[in-house]
Protein backbone atom coordinates (compact mmCIF):
# COMPACT_ATOMS: atom_id res chain seq x y z
CA UNK A 1 0.00 0.00 0.00
CA UNK A 2 1.36 3.54 -0.98
CA UNK A 3 1.76 5.02 2.23
CA UNK A 4 0.74 8.78 3.82
CA UNK A 5 3.57 10.37 4.18
CA UNK A 6 4.85 13.04 6.98
CA UNK A 7 7.46 15.99 5.75
CA UNK A 8 8.79 18.74 7.87
CA UNK A 9 9.82 21.82 5.82
CA UNK A 10 12.39 23.47 6.72
CA UNK A 11 12.44 27.39 6.25
CA UNK A 12 15.57 29.53 5.34
CA UNK A 13 15.75 33.31 5.79
CA UNK A 14 18.83 35.05 5.04
CA UNK A 15 20.98 31.34 5.14
CA UNK A 16 19.61 30.37 8.35
CA UNK A 17 16.99 27.94 9.60
CA UNK A 18 13.85 30.31 10.46
CA UNK A 19 10.29 29.84 12.68
CA UNK A 20 7.79 31.32 10.39
CA UNK A 21 4.42 33.13 11.98
CA UNK A 22 2.29 34.52 9.14
CA UNK A 23 4.78 34.85 6.39
CA UNK A 24 5.88 37.99 8.39
CA UNK A 25 7.65 37.24 11.30
CA UNK A 26 10.63 35.16 11.75
CA UNK A 27 12.32 33.31 14.67
CA UNK A 28 16.42 32.08 14.36
CA UNK A 29 17.00 28.56 14.92
CA UNK A 30 20.19 27.85 13.77
CA UNK A 31 22.11 26.01 10.89
CA UNK A 32 20.80 23.91 7.94
CA UNK A 33 22.58 20.90 8.65
CA UNK A 34 21.83 19.39 12.27
CA UNK A 35 18.50 19.74 12.08
CA UNK A 36 18.63 17.48 8.72
CA UNK A 37 20.84 14.83 10.39
CA UNK A 38 18.43 14.88 13.31
CA UNK A 39 15.17 14.27 10.86
CA UNK A 40 17.47 11.68 8.97
CA UNK A 41 18.49 9.58 12.83
CA UNK A 42 14.54 9.86 13.03
CA UNK A 43 11.34 8.94 11.22
CA UNK A 44 10.56 11.60 8.22
CA UNK A 45 9.45 10.31 4.81
CA UNK A 46 10.52 13.23 2.90
CA UNK A 47 12.11 16.76 3.49
CA UNK A 48 11.15 20.44 2.09
CA UNK A 49 13.55 23.14 1.86
CA UNK A 50 12.13 26.65 1.17
CA UNK A 51 14.82 29.97 0.87
CA UNK A 52 12.28 32.51 1.37
CA UNK A 53 15.16 35.25 0.94
CA UNK A 54 15.60 34.42 -2.79
CA UNK A 55 12.59 35.94 -4.59
CA UNK A 56 12.70 39.14 -2.65
CA UNK A 57 16.20 39.59 -2.72
CA UNK A 58 16.00 38.84 -6.62
CA UNK A 59 17.77 36.25 -6.48
CA UNK A 60 18.38 32.07 -7.47
CA UNK A 61 19.02 29.67 -5.35
CA UNK A 62 21.78 28.88 -3.30
CA UNK A 63 23.47 25.73 -4.17
CA UNK A 64 26.70 25.33 -2.16
CA UNK A 65 24.36 25.27 0.91
CA UNK A 66 21.87 22.47 -0.64
CA UNK A 67 24.69 20.62 -1.90
CA UNK A 68 25.86 20.24 1.69
CA UNK A 69 22.39 18.73 2.84
CA UNK A 70 22.03 16.29 0.39
CA UNK A 71 25.26 14.72 1.72
CA UNK A 72 23.46 13.86 5.44
CA UNK A 73 19.58 13.33 3.75
CA UNK A 74 18.47 9.60 2.56
CA UNK A 75 14.79 10.70 1.97
CA UNK A 76 13.55 12.65 -0.94
CA UNK A 77 14.30 16.50 -0.82
CA UNK A 78 12.53 19.00 -2.07
CA UNK A 79 14.50 22.45 -2.35
CA UNK A 80 12.33 25.74 -3.26
CA UNK A 81 12.70 29.17 -3.24
CA UNK A 82 14.04 31.46 -6.24
CA UNK A 83 13.63 28.88 -9.14
CA UNK A 84 13.10 31.09 -12.36
CA UNK A 85 14.29 28.86 -15.09
CA UNK A 86 15.36 25.63 -16.02
CA UNK A 87 19.25 26.16 -15.17
CA UNK A 88 18.05 26.92 -11.56
CA UNK A 89 16.14 23.37 -11.58
CA UNK A 90 19.10 21.51 -13.23
CA UNK A 91 21.31 23.22 -10.68
CA UNK A 92 19.19 21.99 -7.65
CA UNK A 93 19.13 18.53 -9.33
CA UNK A 94 22.67 18.44 -9.68
CA UNK A 95 23.22 18.87 -5.88
CA UNK A 96 21.23 16.39 -5.09
CA UNK A 97 17.82 17.68 -5.18
CA UNK A 98 14.84 15.00 -6.11
CA UNK A 99 12.31 17.22 -6.36
CA UNK A 100 12.23 21.63 -6.89
CA UNK A 101 9.35 23.62 -5.71
CA UNK A 102 8.20 26.84 -7.72
CA UNK A 103 6.05 29.56 -6.38
CA UNK A 104 6.22 32.81 -7.58
CA UNK A 105 7.81 31.87 -11.38
CA UNK A 106 5.01 29.29 -11.79
CA UNK A 107 2.36 32.00 -11.64
CA UNK A 108 3.99 35.36 -13.65
CA UNK A 109 5.15 32.21 -16.23
CA UNK A 110 2.57 28.99 -15.99
CA UNK A 111 4.42 27.98 -19.15
CA UNK A 112 7.69 27.24 -17.19
CA UNK A 113 5.42 24.60 -15.72
CA UNK A 114 5.30 22.84 -18.81
CA UNK A 115 8.61 23.51 -20.08
CA UNK A 116 9.97 21.77 -16.59
CA UNK A 117 8.13 19.19 -16.16
CA UNK A 118 8.60 17.63 -20.07
CA UNK A 119 12.50 17.94 -19.54
CA UNK A 120 12.88 16.82 -15.68
CA UNK A 121 9.62 14.82 -15.50
CA UNK A 122 6.37 16.13 -13.78
CA UNK A 123 7.43 13.68 -10.46
CA UNK A 124 10.55 16.21 -9.77
CA UNK A 125 7.93 19.59 -10.07
CA UNK A 126 6.31 20.54 -6.41
CA UNK A 127 4.08 23.79 -7.42
CA UNK A 128 3.99 25.84 -3.85
CA UNK A 129 0.47 27.62 -3.03
CA UNK A 130 0.53 30.07 -0.40
CA UNK A 131 -3.55 30.83 0.11
CA UNK A 132 -5.25 33.40 2.16
CA UNK A 133 -8.94 33.62 3.09
CA UNK A 134 -10.28 37.10 2.70
CA UNK A 135 -13.03 38.78 5.02
CA UNK A 136 -15.75 37.21 2.58
CA UNK A 137 -14.72 34.21 3.15
CA UNK A 138 -13.38 33.24 -0.19
CA UNK A 139 -9.59 32.15 -0.61
CA UNK A 140 -6.75 33.70 -2.54
CA UNK A 141 -3.61 33.26 -3.95
CA UNK A 142 -0.23 35.01 -3.09
CA UNK A 143 2.93 35.06 -4.28
CA UNK A 144 6.32 36.44 -3.82
CA UNK A 145 6.50 35.18 -0.01
CA UNK A 146 2.66 36.04 0.67
CA UNK A 147 3.31 39.53 -0.14
CA UNK A 148 1.18 39.94 -3.27
CA UNK A 149 -2.55 39.40 -4.06
CA UNK A 150 -2.86 37.26 -7.62
CA UNK A 151 -6.41 37.36 -7.88
CA UNK A 152 -6.57 33.90 -8.48
CA UNK A 153 -8.59 31.20 -6.18
CA UNK A 154 -6.59 28.04 -5.25
CA UNK A 155 -8.72 25.79 -6.90
CA UNK A 156 -8.51 27.54 -10.07
CA UNK A 157 -4.93 27.97 -9.88
CA UNK A 158 -4.02 24.04 -8.39
CA UNK A 159 -6.53 22.73 -11.38
CA UNK A 160 -4.17 24.58 -13.92
CA UNK A 161 -1.00 24.02 -12.20
CA UNK A 162 -1.83 20.31 -12.59
CA UNK A 163 -2.97 20.43 -16.47
CA UNK A 164 0.26 21.90 -17.06
CA UNK A 165 1.94 19.40 -15.81
CA UNK A 166 2.87 19.71 -11.97
CA UNK A 167 3.55 16.62 -10.31
CA UNK A 168 2.66 17.87 -6.64
CA UNK A 169 0.90 20.53 -4.88
CA UNK A 170 3.23 22.35 -1.72
CA UNK A 171 -0.33 23.86 -0.22
CA UNK A 172 0.07 26.44 3.07
CA UNK A 173 -2.10 28.53 4.78
CA UNK A 174 -0.66 32.17 4.74
CA UNK A 175 -3.39 32.53 7.90
CA UNK A 176 -2.62 29.54 9.92
CA UNK A 177 0.98 29.93 9.36
CA UNK A 178 2.86 29.62 13.16
CA UNK A 179 -0.49 30.17 14.53
CA UNK A 180 -0.58 26.60 16.18
CA UNK A 181 -4.28 26.25 15.85
CA UNK A 182 -4.52 23.50 13.75
CA UNK A 183 -4.07 22.80 10.26
CA UNK A 184 -7.24 25.04 7.75
CA UNK A 185 -8.79 21.65 6.99
CA UNK A 186 -11.53 23.31 4.86
CA UNK A 187 -8.59 25.31 2.25
CA UNK A 188 -7.05 21.18 2.42
CA UNK A 189 -9.98 19.56 1.32
CA UNK A 190 -11.02 22.41 -1.28
CA UNK A 191 -7.63 21.69 -2.77
CA UNK A 192 -7.16 17.90 -2.53
CA UNK A 193 -10.46 17.03 -4.17
CA UNK A 194 -10.11 19.31 -7.39
CA UNK A 195 -6.72 17.78 -8.21
CA UNK A 196 -5.92 14.32 -8.68
CA UNK A 197 -2.15 15.16 -8.04
CA UNK A 198 -1.14 14.68 -4.58
CA UNK A 199 -1.06 17.70 -2.47
CA UNK A 200 1.24 18.16 0.68
CA UNK A 201 -0.53 20.56 3.70
CA UNK A 202 1.04 22.74 5.80
CA UNK A 203 0.42 25.57 7.82
CA UNK A 204 -1.35 25.92 11.59
CA UNK A 205 0.44 22.68 13.34
CA UNK A 206 -0.25 23.14 16.99
CA UNK A 207 0.22 19.66 18.77
CA UNK A 208 0.68 16.27 17.47
CA UNK A 209 -2.31 15.20 17.15
CA UNK A 210 -3.15 17.87 14.94
CA UNK A 211 -1.61 15.90 12.14
CA UNK A 212 -3.85 13.23 11.26
CA UNK A 213 -6.53 16.00 10.22
CA UNK A 214 -4.38 16.76 7.14
CA UNK A 215 -4.96 13.28 6.02
CA UNK A 216 -8.35 12.59 7.71
CA UNK A 217 -10.20 15.77 7.14
CA UNK A 218 -8.06 17.54 4.49
CA UNK A 219 -7.90 14.26 2.30
CA UNK A 220 -4.04 15.33 1.88
CA UNK A 221 -1.49 12.74 0.81
CA UNK A 222 0.69 14.46 3.04
CA UNK A 223 0.62 16.11 6.29
CA UNK A 224 3.94 18.81 6.75
CA UNK A 225 4.30 21.42 9.45
CA UNK A 226 7.53 23.32 10.28
CA UNK A 227 7.91 25.11 13.91
CA UNK A 228 6.43 21.85 15.78
CA UNK A 229 9.59 19.95 14.53
CA UNK A 230 11.94 22.98 16.19
CA UNK A 231 12.75 22.56 19.80
CA UNK A 232 11.45 19.33 20.65
CA UNK A 233 13.39 15.60 20.52
CA UNK A 234 12.13 13.02 18.27
CA UNK A 235 9.27 15.48 17.26
CA UNK A 236 8.92 13.53 13.49
CA UNK A 237 8.60 10.54 14.97
CA UNK A 238 5.93 11.64 17.59
CA UNK A 239 4.12 12.99 14.89
CA UNK A 240 4.24 9.66 13.31
CA UNK A 241 2.96 7.86 16.08
CA UNK A 242 -0.30 10.33 16.22
CA UNK A 243 -0.87 9.59 12.76
CA UNK A 244 -0.32 5.93 12.73
CA UNK A 245 -2.65 6.05 15.86
CA UNK A 246 -5.49 7.64 14.09
CA UNK A 247 -5.36 4.86 11.62
CA UNK A 248 -3.58 6.12 9.05
CA UNK A 249 -1.28 3.78 7.05
CA UNK A 250 2.44 5.65 7.61
CA UNK A 251 5.56 4.12 7.53
CA UNK A 252 7.19 3.61 10.53
CA UNK A 253 11.13 3.05 10.28
CA UNK A 254 12.74 2.96 13.46
CA UNK A 255 12.34 1.15 16.99
CA UNK A 256 11.24 4.30 18.71
CA UNK A 257 7.67 4.67 18.17
CA UNK A 258 5.82 6.06 21.03
CA UNK A 259 2.99 4.18 19.80
CA UNK A 260 2.15 2.96 23.50
CA UNK A 261 2.20 6.48 24.54
CA UNK A 262 -1.15 8.77 24.91
CA UNK A 263 -0.80 11.28 21.99
CA UNK A 264 -1.90 14.06 23.84
CA UNK A 265 0.95 14.53 25.95
CA UNK A 266 3.25 14.17 23.16
CA UNK B 1 36.72 0.84 -5.43
CA UNK B 2 32.75 1.05 -6.08
CA UNK B 3 31.93 2.58 -9.33
CA UNK B 4 28.76 4.60 -10.01
CA UNK B 5 28.44 4.39 -13.71
CA UNK B 6 27.70 8.16 -15.32
CA UNK B 7 26.29 8.62 -18.38
CA UNK B 8 24.14 11.37 -17.96
CA UNK B 9 21.33 10.29 -16.34
CA UNK B 10 20.38 9.31 -12.81
CA UNK B 11 20.61 11.32 -8.97
CA UNK B 12 24.93 9.95 -9.40
CA UNK B 13 25.08 12.45 -6.42
CA UNK B 14 22.68 10.77 -4.24
CA UNK B 15 23.73 7.27 -4.52
CA UNK B 16 27.52 7.93 -3.93
CA UNK B 17 26.06 10.57 -0.69
CA UNK B 18 24.48 7.74 0.42
CA UNK B 19 27.61 5.34 -0.51
CA UNK B 20 29.95 7.67 1.12
CA UNK B 21 28.10 7.68 4.24
CA UNK B 22 28.66 4.35 4.66
CA UNK B 23 32.02 5.01 4.88
CA UNK B 24 32.93 3.39 1.19
CA UNK B 25 35.05 4.95 -1.35
CA UNK B 26 33.09 5.52 -4.39
CA UNK B 27 33.63 7.51 -7.35
CA UNK B 28 31.21 8.65 -10.39
CA UNK B 29 32.93 7.89 -13.45
CA UNK B 30 32.20 7.14 -17.73
CA UNK B 31 35.82 5.72 -18.18
CA UNK B 32 36.42 2.26 -18.98
CA UNK B 33 39.33 2.20 -16.79
CA UNK B 34 37.32 2.55 -13.52
CA UNK B 35 34.70 -0.05 -14.65
CA UNK B 36 37.95 -2.53 -14.99
CA UNK B 37 39.38 -2.02 -11.84
CA UNK B 38 36.12 -1.59 -9.96
CA UNK B 39 35.25 -3.77 -6.84
CA UNK B 40 31.20 -3.27 -7.22
CA UNK B 41 29.62 -1.19 -10.49
CA UNK B 42 26.13 0.53 -9.81
CA UNK B 43 23.76 1.74 -12.74
CA UNK B 44 21.56 4.23 -11.52
CA UNK B 45 18.66 5.93 -14.01
CA UNK B 46 16.32 8.56 -13.90
CA UNK B 47 14.45 8.81 -16.93
CA UNK B 48 13.22 7.20 -20.07
CA UNK B 49 14.74 3.58 -22.04
CA UNK B 50 15.39 4.32 -24.92
CA UNK B 51 17.14 7.34 -23.92
CA UNK B 52 18.63 5.64 -20.93
CA UNK B 53 20.09 3.07 -23.64
CA UNK B 54 20.79 5.37 -26.49
CA UNK B 55 23.67 7.53 -23.90
CA UNK B 56 25.02 3.77 -22.26
CA UNK B 57 26.00 3.00 -25.85
CA UNK B 58 27.39 6.82 -26.79
CA UNK B 59 30.06 6.73 -23.78
CA UNK B 60 30.77 3.27 -24.91
CA UNK B 61 31.05 1.62 -21.12
CA UNK B 62 28.62 -1.68 -22.46
CA UNK B 63 31.50 -3.63 -23.47
CA UNK B 64 33.48 -3.24 -20.73
CA UNK B 65 30.19 -3.22 -18.94
CA UNK B 66 29.51 -7.01 -20.04
CA UNK B 67 33.25 -8.22 -19.22
CA UNK B 68 33.38 -7.29 -15.89
CA UNK B 69 29.61 -7.91 -14.81
CA UNK B 70 28.76 -11.24 -16.95
CA UNK B 71 32.34 -13.00 -17.21
CA UNK B 72 34.48 -11.51 -14.61
CA UNK B 73 30.97 -11.65 -12.26
CA UNK B 74 31.56 -8.47 -10.10
CA UNK B 75 28.92 -7.37 -7.88
CA UNK B 76 26.31 -5.06 -9.82
CA UNK B 77 23.38 -2.98 -8.76
CA UNK B 78 21.23 -1.59 -11.39
CA UNK B 79 18.79 0.88 -9.82
CA UNK B 80 15.15 2.00 -11.19
CA UNK B 81 16.05 2.64 -14.97
CA UNK B 82 19.16 0.94 -13.84
CA UNK B 83 17.36 -2.38 -13.54
CA UNK B 84 14.92 -1.32 -16.81
CA UNK B 85 17.95 -1.53 -18.87
CA UNK B 86 18.87 -4.91 -18.14
CA UNK B 87 15.13 -5.97 -19.85
CA UNK B 88 15.81 -7.73 -23.53
CA UNK B 89 13.54 -5.14 -24.62
CA UNK B 90 11.41 -1.81 -23.62
CA UNK B 91 8.04 0.00 -24.38
CA UNK B 92 8.15 3.17 -23.22
CA UNK B 93 7.75 5.44 -25.80
CA UNK B 94 8.13 2.98 -29.04
CA UNK B 95 9.81 -0.40 -28.56
CA UNK B 96 14.09 -0.81 -27.95
CA UNK B 97 16.01 -3.65 -27.56
CA UNK B 98 17.83 -3.32 -23.55
CA UNK B 99 21.03 -4.63 -22.56
CA UNK B 100 19.30 -8.08 -22.12
CA UNK B 101 21.02 -9.12 -18.95
CA UNK B 102 18.09 -9.44 -17.19
CA UNK B 103 15.65 -11.12 -19.82
CA UNK B 104 11.79 -9.74 -20.00
CA UNK B 105 10.65 -6.65 -20.97
CA UNK B 106 9.61 -2.61 -19.38
CA UNK B 107 5.90 -2.22 -19.70
CA UNK B 108 3.81 0.54 -18.63
CA UNK B 109 2.24 -0.29 -14.98
CA UNK B 110 -1.20 -0.74 -14.89
CA UNK B 111 -2.36 0.93 -12.32
CA UNK B 112 -5.76 -0.08 -12.20
CA UNK B 113 -7.20 3.93 -11.88
CA UNK B 114 -4.88 5.00 -9.89
CA UNK B 115 -2.45 7.48 -10.74
CA UNK B 116 1.00 7.22 -12.32
CA UNK B 117 3.92 7.88 -11.29
CA UNK B 118 3.95 5.23 -8.77
CA UNK B 119 5.51 7.72 -6.65
CA UNK B 120 5.91 7.29 -2.74
CA UNK B 121 6.66 4.39 0.09
CA UNK B 122 5.50 1.73 -0.50
CA UNK B 123 5.91 -1.93 1.22
CA UNK B 124 7.48 -5.28 -0.50
CA UNK B 125 7.33 -8.77 -0.34
CA UNK B 126 10.85 -10.29 0.05
CA UNK B 127 12.26 -13.74 -0.79
CA UNK B 128 13.06 -15.40 2.12
CA UNK B 129 17.17 -15.90 2.14
CA UNK B 130 17.99 -13.32 -0.28
CA UNK B 131 21.13 -11.57 1.05
CA UNK B 132 20.47 -8.18 0.02
CA UNK B 133 17.96 -8.11 2.43
CA UNK B 134 19.72 -9.36 5.62
CA UNK B 135 18.66 -7.82 8.57
CA UNK B 136 15.98 -5.75 7.69
CA UNK B 137 13.58 -5.02 9.94
CA UNK B 138 9.81 -5.16 10.39
CA UNK B 139 9.49 -2.09 8.10
CA UNK B 140 10.06 -2.97 4.81
CA UNK B 141 8.81 0.20 2.93
CA UNK B 142 11.30 1.61 0.27
CA UNK B 143 10.97 4.61 -1.74
CA UNK B 144 9.32 4.10 -5.20
CA UNK B 145 9.06 6.65 -8.68
CA UNK B 146 8.06 5.54 -11.60
CA UNK B 147 5.72 4.43 -14.73
CA UNK B 148 7.05 1.30 -16.06
CA UNK B 149 8.31 -2.28 -14.19
CA UNK B 150 10.62 -4.99 -15.46
CA UNK B 151 8.45 -7.92 -16.51
CA UNK B 152 10.93 -10.82 -16.10
CA UNK B 153 11.07 -14.49 -15.46
CA UNK B 154 9.70 -14.90 -11.90
CA UNK B 155 12.80 -16.92 -10.78
CA UNK B 156 14.67 -13.92 -10.69
CA UNK B 157 12.46 -11.69 -8.74
CA UNK B 158 13.81 -11.57 -4.98
CA UNK B 159 11.10 -8.74 -3.80
CA UNK B 160 7.74 -7.88 -5.26
CA UNK B 161 5.63 -4.71 -4.91
CA UNK B 162 1.81 -3.76 -5.76
CA UNK B 163 0.37 -0.78 -7.15
CA UNK B 164 -2.61 -1.61 -8.94
CA UNK B 165 -0.78 -4.76 -10.43
CA UNK B 166 2.08 -6.93 -9.00
CA UNK B 167 5.57 -5.82 -9.92
CA UNK B 168 9.56 -7.00 -9.28
CA UNK B 169 10.73 -5.00 -6.90
CA UNK B 170 13.97 -6.45 -6.98
CA UNK B 171 15.89 -8.87 -8.68
CA UNK B 172 18.62 -10.73 -8.96
CA UNK B 173 20.64 -13.20 -11.09
CA UNK B 174 24.15 -14.66 -9.67
CA UNK B 175 26.21 -11.56 -9.08
CA UNK B 176 23.95 -9.11 -10.88
CA UNK B 177 21.18 -7.48 -8.18
CA UNK B 178 18.61 -4.62 -9.62
CA UNK B 179 15.96 -2.57 -7.38
CA UNK B 180 13.04 -1.02 -8.57
CA UNK B 181 12.85 1.42 -5.66
CA UNK B 182 15.78 3.86 -4.65
CA UNK B 183 18.00 2.44 -1.55
CA UNK B 184 19.88 5.78 -1.75
CA UNK B 185 16.54 7.57 -0.44
CA UNK B 186 15.17 4.86 1.45
CA UNK B 187 16.51 6.07 4.62
CA UNK B 188 17.21 3.07 6.68
CA UNK B 189 16.10 0.57 5.05
CA UNK B 190 17.57 1.81 1.64
CA UNK B 191 20.76 1.86 3.89
CA UNK B 192 20.66 -1.73 4.65
CA UNK B 193 20.13 -2.93 1.27
CA UNK B 194 22.99 -0.73 -0.16
CA UNK B 195 25.39 -2.14 2.69
CA UNK B 196 24.25 -5.84 2.16
CA UNK B 197 25.16 -5.26 -1.66
CA UNK B 198 28.72 -3.98 -0.43
CA UNK B 199 29.45 -7.14 1.61
CA UNK B 200 28.35 -9.29 -1.57
CA UNK B 201 31.52 -11.64 -1.67
CA UNK B 202 29.80 -13.94 -5.08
Amino acid sequence: MLKKRLIPCLIIKDGLLVQSIGFRNYLSIGRLRFTVERFNEWDVDEVIIIDISATPEGRGPNFSMFSEVSKYCFVPTTIGGGIRNIGDIRGLLNVGADKVCINTEAIKNPEFITEASRIFGSQCIVISIDAKKSSEGSYEVFMNSGKEPTGMSPVEWARKVEDLGAGEIFLNSIDRDGMKNGYDTELIKLISDSVSIPVIACGGVGKMSDFPDAILKGNASAASASNIFQHSEHSTIKAKAAMKKSGIDVRISIPATYLGKDIEIL
Amino acid sequence: MIVIVDYGMGNLCSVANAIRYLKQDVVISDKKEDIEGASHIILPGVGAFEDGISNLKKIGVIPIMEKEVLVNKKPFLGICLGMQMLADDGFEGGHFPGLGWMHGSVKKLDSRGTKLPHMGWNDVDIKKGESLFDELSEDKNFYFVHSYYLDCPEEYVIAWCEYGQKFAAAVRKENIFATQFHPEKSHVTGSIILKNFINFRG
